[in-house]
């Protein structure tokens, strides 16, 4: 297929990562904020989890109001910006649209969000601060869209905060794990800047919090503590061949990509295990970095994979191909990854059932595992008292973020096992307040 | 092939569509550029005493992604040569002898219009148009819509126009005016052969919000302008119709304003005019938009089965009757159509907010609800829904009874007096103003964002 030449300048990477929302200009603004109903107990603003004021927003945008725009989307999600770009937007706000109804072209919501946060994150214009200081202290662990989110608000509310991040960078999977076609680092990071700048939160990168004494330092100096620190490393499949060179994780691949472009090489033909929208990425990612060939494979029907069909659609588009009820039972080759065995499968009852004899080897120089993040377990645990369900996730209360430890609060894919970043950013700001509620008791 | 051509008072012109005395027509070269695109006449910028023009002169009225819906300027008359103007009229008559050009003329005293319209006829122009209707400028100097603001004046000036002219006279009205029916009267008075109207609407289109001046601005300040463009539209074609149906009137009318598509100018015909001239829509788009107008007044001619312009010239008129002549019997009621609707809900606010509360909604669907007996058939709601044929005005009346506000009167039974039994607004359901209260379901809306749900659907674990 080798529709995209392998990328070995910035230049060609940005090419071939293009963004697939682009900033709009004031023109195209103007033109696409003006179709806008205004409707009633908008619909639009029902399936943003953040609850933004949709139309109220692009109105403004209509009027020549952007930093209105931007403040109206800011006070509903920190992470306006890069939700704009990143959100599934799709199936949230403009699967909601009413024009939907009149098969019309919904309202390119998620790009005119984008605009006006863009336009007020260059012009550096303050639009918030941080409120009187109450005294009181909380530490943040992870600086991803949760944590983030939560230093914004805390500070909001008037809490000295201090954001703790193993990683160099803020804004967490938005930079290391998002595709680069969604959002640039440049933007991310601007906006993390931005944020950083307003509220005047302390941020301490490369200082992941390991052990139990670092956790107890955190207890004693701190009114409470709030875990973003979303999920883990890929899961192991558990295969035989898994360690070979050039069997990797998607999450961990992507993270390459996301800091090194177009210096992170694939093989000539990959394939991408699993059906969720973390493999779409890793294989449209794979295609663009310059694959000749990019296959799929899912355990189960094309119908009954996870990802949405728009990620499908666009891997498919760059080239991607298929491969549907097999299931991968060894890595093969001598030190390098030389092909998958698979299995062939057939669900009954929803479940897999592989059938005997049906096996094939597909010959490959590279495979990327997107099979689901592994929960940070052994970290948790070292927290006395908190406890976690059956999927590893934290429990916690669904409005204030309160864990079964009473200084711990928890919100992002820590807690909801792994969802978007408007989710993270939504969850994280009610937590604030949660926490709020519980140290003004 | 219907005919488009016309014979307007005496000026032969191939199609209805001219252009109007404007920059379009400032020159020989814009005007025969314009003959080879299609146009049918074209009213010669007008010619006059000498002025001299500001820069910016222009004014736009943007709405939301639509440019010029309005349009104002603070320009005067033309600013060239008579004689260069002269001499290029005789060059297109010559290019293009069945085509119309008319003289748009301005001038003060008795001798000079005598002088400018003997002129203009020896270099051979169709015939003549007064400009009684600049409202900005001129008029300070006595002239234009000065001129057409008084009766008299006008009588008199066409007067002298008719002494001299052997060519057909049309005089150019005012819309800035309490009634455009006085100057066409005394048009007709004085002898004209044709009116044509309107000119532009006194206005100021709109103010620079860091300047804090009126559009155009002239070095820092600015000047009220003349308005025009599609948002005028309705307010000429009120004018058109009020001269057409005046008894004493009985001029051929040349319709201007908001004339941008073959729609705007079949309405303007089907109200009494039978040519029509169109200036801030060739402004805006140049002169390839004939090509659009006539074929589109073609089709609509063939579908309708009009021969010729005549046969459409005033069709509307008898349907514009006084409001005291109008059927109050006749009643319709909203209807929703639940397949096409959208739930947008702008029909639920609009008469909520804005018409008799007879909109409900109901859980569980976004589709609103017409509560029928709240319902006064104001036709708010289907003008607020965004699509085409969702909400339909249906008639309720059994189609019987008929009752007008001025049989009613005669018959003694119109309310005279306050708190008259037999006035409106008696017999409509009015919710109490408490219930008004805690309504508006927006108003709990962000500020400070919404309170999220913490409902999270939790996505199917990846694989
Ligand atoms: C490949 C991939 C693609 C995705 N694409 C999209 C997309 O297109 N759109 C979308 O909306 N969502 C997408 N998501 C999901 C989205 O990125 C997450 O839902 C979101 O980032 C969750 O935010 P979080 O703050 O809970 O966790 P994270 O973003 O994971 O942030 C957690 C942070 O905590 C840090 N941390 C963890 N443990 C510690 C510790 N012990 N001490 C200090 N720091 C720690 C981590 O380094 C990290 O920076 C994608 C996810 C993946 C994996
Ligand atoms: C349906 C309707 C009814 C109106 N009724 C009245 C009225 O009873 N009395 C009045 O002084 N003006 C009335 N107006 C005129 C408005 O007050 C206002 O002057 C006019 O609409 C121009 O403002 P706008 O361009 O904002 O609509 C009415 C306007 C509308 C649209
Ligand atoms: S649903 Fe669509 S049209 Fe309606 S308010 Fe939202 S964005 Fe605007
Ligand atoms: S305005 Fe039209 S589309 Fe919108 S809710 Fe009302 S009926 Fe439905
Ligand atoms: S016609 Fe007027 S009163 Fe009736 S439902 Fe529509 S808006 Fe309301």
């Amino acid at each position: 297929m080798a529709e995209f030449f392998t990328p070995t300048t910035e230049q060609e990477f940005a090419e071939n990562f293009a963004q697939l929302k682009p900033v709009m200009n004031r023109t195209e603004a103007l033109y696409e904020s003006s179709r806008c109903l205004f409707c009633f107990d908008a619909p639009c603003i029902k399936a943003c989890p953040s609850g933004i004021d949709i139309p109220q927003f692009i109105r403004q945008i209509n009027s020549g109001n952007d930093t209105g725009a931007a403040r109206t989307i800011y006070e509903a999600n920190y992470f306006g910006n890069a939700c704009g770009k990143v959100c599934p937007t799709e199936v949230l706000c403009e699967g909601a649209c009413v024009y939907n109804l009149q098969e019309v072209k919904p309202i390119e919501i998620g790009r005119l969000q984008s605009y006006a946060t863009t336009k007020v994150i260059k012009s550096g214009e303050k639009l918030f601060g941080p409120g009187a200081d109450n005294g009181k202290k909380v530490a943040v662990i992870g600086a991803g869209p949760a944590g983030i989110s939560a230093a914004c608000e805390l500070r909001s509310l008037g809490y000295t905060v201090d954001v703790f991040e193993a990683k160099a960078q803020p804004s967490g999977l938005t930079v290391y794990g998002v595709a680069p076609y969604k959002i640039t680092n440049e933007e991310t990071l601007a906006e993390m800047a931005y944020l950083q700048a307003q509220f005047g939160y302390n941020t301490h990168f490369n200082s992941p919090i390991k052990s139990r004494d670092e956790l107890e330092k955190l207890e004693q100096k701190y009114d409470a503590v709030f875990l973003g620190i979303g999920l883990g490393k890929t899961n192991e499949l558990g295969l035989p061949g898994e360690d070979k060179i050039n069997c990797t994780g998607a999450v961990e691949f992507i993270a390459e990509l996301r800091q090194h472009h177009h210096e992170v090489a694939v093989g000539r033909k990959v394939i991408v295990l699993g059906g969720g929208n973390t493999a779409m990425d890793a294989a449209s990612e794979s295609s663009r970095l310059g694959a000749e060939t990019v296959l799929l494979a899912y355990r189960r029907a094309k119908e009954e994979m996870g990802a949405y069909e728009f990620e499908y659609d666009l891997a498919k588009g760059v080239g991607v191909k298929g491969l549907f009820n097999v299931a991968p039972i060894e890595i093969t080759g001598n030190g390098y990854v030389a092909g998958v065995k698979f299995i062939r499968t057939e669900t009954s009852d929803g479940k897999v059932l592989e059938i005997a004899g049906s096996e094939f080897v597909e010959p490959c120089d590279m495979v990327i595992k997107a099979t689901g993040q592994a929960k940070q377990t052994e970290f948790l645990g070292l927290i006395p008292g908190l406890k976690l369900d059956g999927k590893g996730r934290i429990i916690a209360n669904a409005h204030t973020g309160q864990t079964s430890n009473p200084k711990y609060f928890a919100s992002g894919d820590a807690w909801n096992g792994g969802a978007e970043v408007v989710n993270a950013a939504a969850e994280a700001k009610l937590t604030a307040r949660g926490i709020h509620a519980y140290l003004s008791k | 092939m219907p005919d488009l051509s016309i014979n307007f008072a005496g000026i032969k012109s191939p199609n209805p569509f001219w252009l109007a005395s404007a920059p379009p027509t400032n020159s020989g070269y814009q005007i025969m550029k314009a003959f080879d695109a299609g146009w049918g006449g074209a009213v010669w910028k007008t010619l006059g005493v000498p002025v001299v023009n500001v820069s910016s002169r222009y004014g736009g009225l943007n709405y939301r992604d639509k440019r010029l819906i309005g349009f104002n300027n603070i320009e005067l008359i033309s600013d060239r040569p008579l004689s260069h103007n002269l001499r290029e009229i005789e060059e297109v008559k010559k290019r293009f002898p069945n085509h119309a050009v008319i003289a748009s003329l301005m001038v003060q005293t008795r001798q000079e219009w005598h002088d400018i319209v003997r002129q203009s006829q020896d270099a051979g122009a169709d015939g003549f148009e007064l400009n009684f209707g600049c409202p900005h400028g001129m008029c300070e100097r006595g002239m234009g819509s000065a001129v057409g603001q008084e009766p008299k004046i006008l009588q008199m000036i066409v007067e002298w126009v008719m002494e001299v002219a052997t060519k057909p006279v049309i005089v150019k009205l005012t819309p800035n005016i309490s009634d455009i029916t006085e100057p066409a009267m005394a048009a007709r008075r004085g002898g004209a052969d044709a009116i044509s109207l309107i000119n532009t609407i006194q206005s100021i289109v709109g103010v620079d919000l860091d300047q804090f001046a009126p559009y155009p601005i002239v070095d820092g300040k600015g000047s009220n302008g003349g308005y025009c463009g599609p948002a005028v539209k309705p307010i000429a074609l009120n004018m058109v119709k009020n001269c057409a149906q005046h008894p004493d009137i009985k001029l051929p009318i040349s319709g201007i304003g908001g004339i941008e598509t073959w729609r705007d100018a079949v309405e303007h015909i089907l109200l009494g005019a039978s040519s029509v001239q169109v200036c801030t829509a060739a402004m805006h788009y140049g002169f390839g938009i004939i090509r659009e107008m006539t074929s589109g007044l073609e089709q609509y001619m063939v579908e309708k089965g009009f021969n010729t312009i005549y046969d459409m010239v005033g069709k509307a008129l008898p349907n514009v009757l006084h409001w005291e002549d109008l059927n109050m019997k006749y009643k319709v009621t909203a209807n929703i159509n639940e397949d096409k609707c959208i739930g947008c809900q702008l029909c639920y606010t609009a008469c909520e907010d804005g018409a008799h509360q007879a909109i409900k909604l109901n859980a569980g669907t976004r589709v609103p609800e017409i509560i029928e007996e709240n319902c006064v058939g104001c036709n708010l709601c289907s003008l607020v829904c965004p699509v085409e044929q969702c909400i339909t005005m249906e008639r309720t009346d059994d189609g019987t009874q008929h009752l007008t506000w001025k049989e009613r009167t005669a018959a003694g039974t119109a309310p005279t007096v306050f708190e008259d039994e037999k006035a409106g607004g008696r017999h409509h359901w009015v919710p109490e103003p408490s219930a008004a209260l805690g309504k508006e379901r927006h108003k709990t809306l962000p500020g400070k964002a919404r309170l999220y749900s913490g409902e999270t659907v939790l996505p199917a674990e990846a694989e």
